[in-house]
């Protein structure tokens, strides 16, 4: 039974096969994992498999659909059903189990070359169907797997082993992109802020509609440190500022600056000259139905002089596809009544030879 | 003056006319009225990829071929009785297929200088002379449309959208037809633009009067029923069979139909029908690309929904990766081919049968699917409904191969009844107690692994695009296993041959020649043999449904024959896999030229070799 136009259907398994709530250890599977050691992989794993035990939903309903890449190895490791599918279809093969059986918790696990580079079409477009599906891309600005090339988020210049004189291609934005797709959940975390990112975990799973999470991830082997910014104790609180609902965006290591918004540009101000009080600071919103703070808030990841937000850019409710399509499968019963094979061979001009 | 009527056995007729002329409804109206006469039908639309080419231009001309008889029929015939010709184009893109004393009708208001000269007419063929061998009918009929509508509030423009149905009056006229299916027809068609019920009403009666009034029109014909077994029929197209075998099967089997694709000609039409079928529980998604289109559905198999995706040669290259991923995935699901004529872009308005080996081997590696092919318009349904039917039995993707030609076409279908159809048992598999779930574990008969559901309490489990380990469908690396998997992929597809039938050979069971055909080119050999025979020639027809992999019985049955000829439209892909597979030197007769092959040509052909022999 669907009660609103956002799907909401009370979730996934209201009527647990099972009382006892899961742990995590029931998440994990019996197979080794393979990432190298120190990958932030690991983390990414670990908060889910924290996390998907506090939803409620019994083990069997949840199904993780991945393309390739480092990251798409992640199924293996989850003790759910789980799809290790193609380089860059994964969208489309979860839009097709959502949409088989809305009562499933369909997870996408991606990278920055599968979803944005190879994947890029049905990124954009499941994104605007907005099934309810979470998706979750790792971003280490790398190829990992195929050991070390460019991907569609390295930074401009960058030199790798197929660019030894540098990247000359602009780096995606991807949290950019997704607004642009009329995404209805973005949100950024980061491999090395566990709690955090479980939170924001937390937040995509309960938010009806495709969610969309970026997670920066660290590569130590071919791409070591391409977030450290933001996560090395020395530099991350000038450079991390963290989005919470409602409130001025203010970071630093004592809180002592914010970020303004003047004209169509965010600017970071000091809270200790004088000049510039709280009130003066942009306040976050991720409820506004108009895409544009959360957009200037995307692009802040474009100037290597601003900090980066953390945290959850845009959630707002819009009717997911899957619930739209069964609500016309319902409609057309109605009208036309509900079909079957008599009538369907029934159809049409007939006529009868004696 | 006495009009006299003249009954005949059958009737080949040809409307033509620009893309906006509206030659492909007076064709679909005249099709469907023939079959409730009860005359047997075959069409065959043929229209341009423009939408709107320039008025009066060569590549703009639209036709559609009918062709309705009081016996059996298997073509739209090689060459036409009347040609409707609403234009100077439409003349000379037609004027060759139709007989010596044949009947023309143009539309002489259409023949302008301005048109003439699009056309590529130097001198007005009207006039010249060069068409003294037909029986010309000269007709005002844009003036007599607008004379027929001068009384309502019409402006011109409206009324010459109508006259097409002045040409319909006509050809009624001349065949004796009833108006009443169109006026029908007529009333739905404009039920919210009730204008235009009266104006084509008043012009469709106009134009058959006119023939009844003029002295022009001497003649009339007539057409009696044919003999059909006793049984519901319906008029069919290719492209509407095989939507109604998906949501059969679909219904047939309990499973859920979810109908993945992207528009591309000749296959969306499956699309906008499936669309339709809402009420039946069909969810069709458009998809953002072809490949997005094939991974719904493989997410769809997963999910344990019946999934399938339609399309044409470009749209299969794109898809062959996540087909790939379901043959590795060893998931149920059903693939679409309506083939148009090829390579790339190719002609997408022209038929072909050209994609069978990318069908049989577009994929990399070792990857075996079952590849069925439907005969004519109304098979589409039953072989549409076998492709999901050995889907599921098999867990395998399956390819179901239409052509242009079959798919636009139509022919009365007998409907089979709901009891008649095989069964489609789906068992999802479920846990048992204290035995460890293996989702590559195999059915002893068919292989086929479980359908073991996303859902589906103590099944979970992974699968994907990796090499899988026997039985416990684990990611495996090992040479062995690799080797087997490979194998076992094989022969699981090898044993689908336990579903064909035993081969229909269509004449003698063994001969001096037999003649192999598959796909949309059945009522051309058809015809061709059938009129062979009757001449006493030693030659047998076989039809192949199952081409992947063939029938069991097929390799004796060739080699009953002293020769074998292989008809095809393209260079020669069953032959190549047949002489491969059986060590048979068949022969080959083959055409590209996008349309179907001509009766004619294929007795020649087959003349030609039993003279040889």
């Amino acid at each position: 039974m669907q009660t609103n136009a956002s799907g909401d259907n009370g979730r996934f398994g209201q009527e647990p096969t099972n009382t006892q709530k899961l742990t995590k250890k029931e998440f994990e599977t019996p197979t080794d994992v393979r990432w190298c050691p120190g990958c932030g992989d690991y983390s990414i794993l670990a908060q889910t498999q924290r996390i998907l035990p506090d939803l409620g939903v019994p083990r069997e309903k949840f199904v993780f659909v991945s393309g390739i890449g480092c990251s798409s190895r992640f199924p293996y490791y989850m003790n759910t059903y789980g799809f290790h599918s193609i380089h860059g279809r994964a969208p489309t093969i979860a839009a097709g189990v959502k949409a088989a059986n809305p009562d499933l918790s369909v997870w996408v696990i991606t990278g920055d070359g599968d979803a944005l580079s190879i994947g890029g079409n049905h990124f954009i477009h499941l994104l605007r169907r907005n099934l309810d599906i979470n998706v979750i891309l790792f971003n280490n600005r790398i190829y990992g797997l195929t050991k070390g090339q460019y991907s569609p988020t390295s930074e401009h210049g960058k030199v790798t082993k197929s660019s030894p004189m540098g990247v000359i291609e602009h780096p995606i934005n991807p949290i950019s992109l997704a607004l642009a797709s009329s995404a209805t959940f973005v949100a950024r975390g980061l491999d090395r802020d566990p709690p955090h990112l479980q939170a924001i975990i937390r937040a995509a799973y309960e938010h009806k509609g495709t969610s969309f999470i970026e997670v920066y991830q660290n590569c130590n082997v071919f791409n070591d440190g391409a977030h450290s910014r933001f996560t090395e104790k020395d530099s991350k609180a000038d450079n991390v500022v963290i989005l919470e609902h409602g409130k001025p965006l203010i970071f630093g290591k004592d809180n002592d600056k914010g970020i303004c918004l003047k004209g169509t540009n965010t600017e970071v101000v000091s809270l200790t000259d004088g000049k510039w009080k709280e009130e003066d600071l942009l306040v976050h919103d991720q409820y506004s139905v108009d895409r544009s703070h959360a957009y200037f808030l995307s692009r802040m990841s474009d100037s290597p002089d601003l900090p980066q937000p953390f945290g959850v850019f845009r959630s707002v409710d819009y009717p997911c596809y899957e619930y739209q399509l069964e609500e016309q499968v319902r409609a057309a019963k109605e009208q036309y009544g509900a079909g079957n094979l008599e009538s369907l061979l029934a159809s049409g001009d007939t006529w009868v030879v004696e | 003056m006495t009009k006299t009527r003249k009954s005949i056995k059958e009737a080949t007729i040809l409307f033509a006319g620009d893309s906006g002329d509206g030659s492909q409804t007076i064709g679909a109206q005249m099709t469907e009225t023939s079959a409730f006469a009860g005359n047997d039908v075959s069409t065959f639309p043929d229209f341009p990829a423009e939408i709107r080419a320039p008025a009066g231009s060569l590549a703009g001309v639209s036709g559609f071929q009918l062709r309705f008889s009081s016996d059996d029929i298997h073509t739209p015939g090689d060459a036409c009785d009347v040609l409707v010709a609403m234009n100077p184009a439409a003349l000379r893109v037609h004027i060759d297929s139709l007989k010596s004393n044949g009947i023309l009708i143009v539309n002489v208001d259409n023949f302008t200088q301005r048109n003439l000269k699009l056309a590529g007419y130097e001198n007005n063929p009207l006039e010249d002379g060069s068409l003294d061998r037909l029986q010309i009918f000269v007709v005002e009929l844009t003036r007599m449309t607008r004379e027929a509508l001068k009384d309502t509030d019409l402006n011109a423009r409206e009324m010459d959208l109508c006259k097409n149905f002045f040409a319909l009056g006509m050809v009624f006229w001349l065949y004796s037809r009833s108006m009443d299916y169109t006026l029908r027809f007529i009333e739905r068609k404009f039920s919210k633009k009730p204008k235009f019920i009266e104006a084509n009403t008043l012009v469709l009666k106009a134009g058959y009067h006119y023939c009844d009034m003029t002295e022009q029109f001497a003649t009339s014909y007539e057409v009696q029923p044919a003999k059909f077994p006793p049984g519901t029929y319906r008029n069919i197209t290719g492209n509407s069979a095989t939507a109604m075998g998906l949501v059969a099967a679909a219904h047939k089997s309990g499973l859920q139909l979810i109908y993945g694709s992207y528009p591309i000609t000749p296959a969306s039409d499956i699309l906008h029908e499936l669309a339709r079928y809402r009420n039946y529980g069909v969810k069709t998604m458009q998809m953002e690309d072809e490949i997005a289109a094939m991974g719904v559905v493989v997410g769809a198999g997963f999910a344990g929904a019946l999934g399938v995706t339609g399309s044409s040669g470009p749209g299969l290259a794109l898809k062959s990766e996540a087909i790939n991923l379901a043959v590795m995935t060893e998931l149920p699901m059903v693939i679409c081919n309506v083939q148009r004529a090829g390579p790339s872009t190719g002609m997408p308005t022209k038929t072909e049968q050209s994609d069978l080996l990318q069908m049989l081997y577009g994929r990399n590696g070792d990857s075996p699917l079952p590849v069925l092919a439907a005969a004519s318009p109304a098979d589409c349904f039953e072989t549409a409904y076998e492709c999901c039917r050995i889907a599921v039995k098999y867990m395998t993707p399956v390819i179901m191969l239409s052509d242009l030609y079959i798919a636009f076409g139509a022919e009365p279908w007998r409907v089979p009844r709901a009891e008649e159809l095989a069964a489609i048992d789906v068992q999802f598999h479920s846990a048992e107690s204290g035995t460890e779930f293996h989702p590559y574990e195999r059915n002893d008969e068919t292989l086929a692994r479980p359908w073991a559901i996303p859902g589906t309490p103590g099944l979970e489990h992974r699968i994907g695009g990796l090499e899988k380990e026997n039985c416990t469908g684990q990611v495996s690396y090992d040479p062995e296993n690799h080797d087997l998997m490979t194998r076992l992929r094989w022969e699981k597809v090898e044993r689908v041959a336990n579903e064909a039938p035993p081969t229909n050979i269509h004449g003698d069971a063994s001969g001096r020649l037999l003649v192999l055909g598959w796909g949309g080119t059945f009522g051309a050999i058809r015809s061709a043999v059938d009129q062979k025979r009757q001449d006493g020639a030693s030659v047998s027809h076989v039809h192949l449904r199952y081409l992947n992999p063939f029938p069991l019985d097929l390799s004796k049955i060739l080699a009953r024959f002293d020769a074998v000829l292989i008809p095809e439209l393209n260079l020669g892909q069953l032959r190549h896999e047949i002489r491969a597979r059986y060590l048979v030197d068949a022969i080959g007769y083959n055409r590209i030229a996008g349309y179907p092959f001509e009766v004619s040509a294929l007795v020649e052909k087959i003349d030609a070799v039993l003279g040889d022999g």
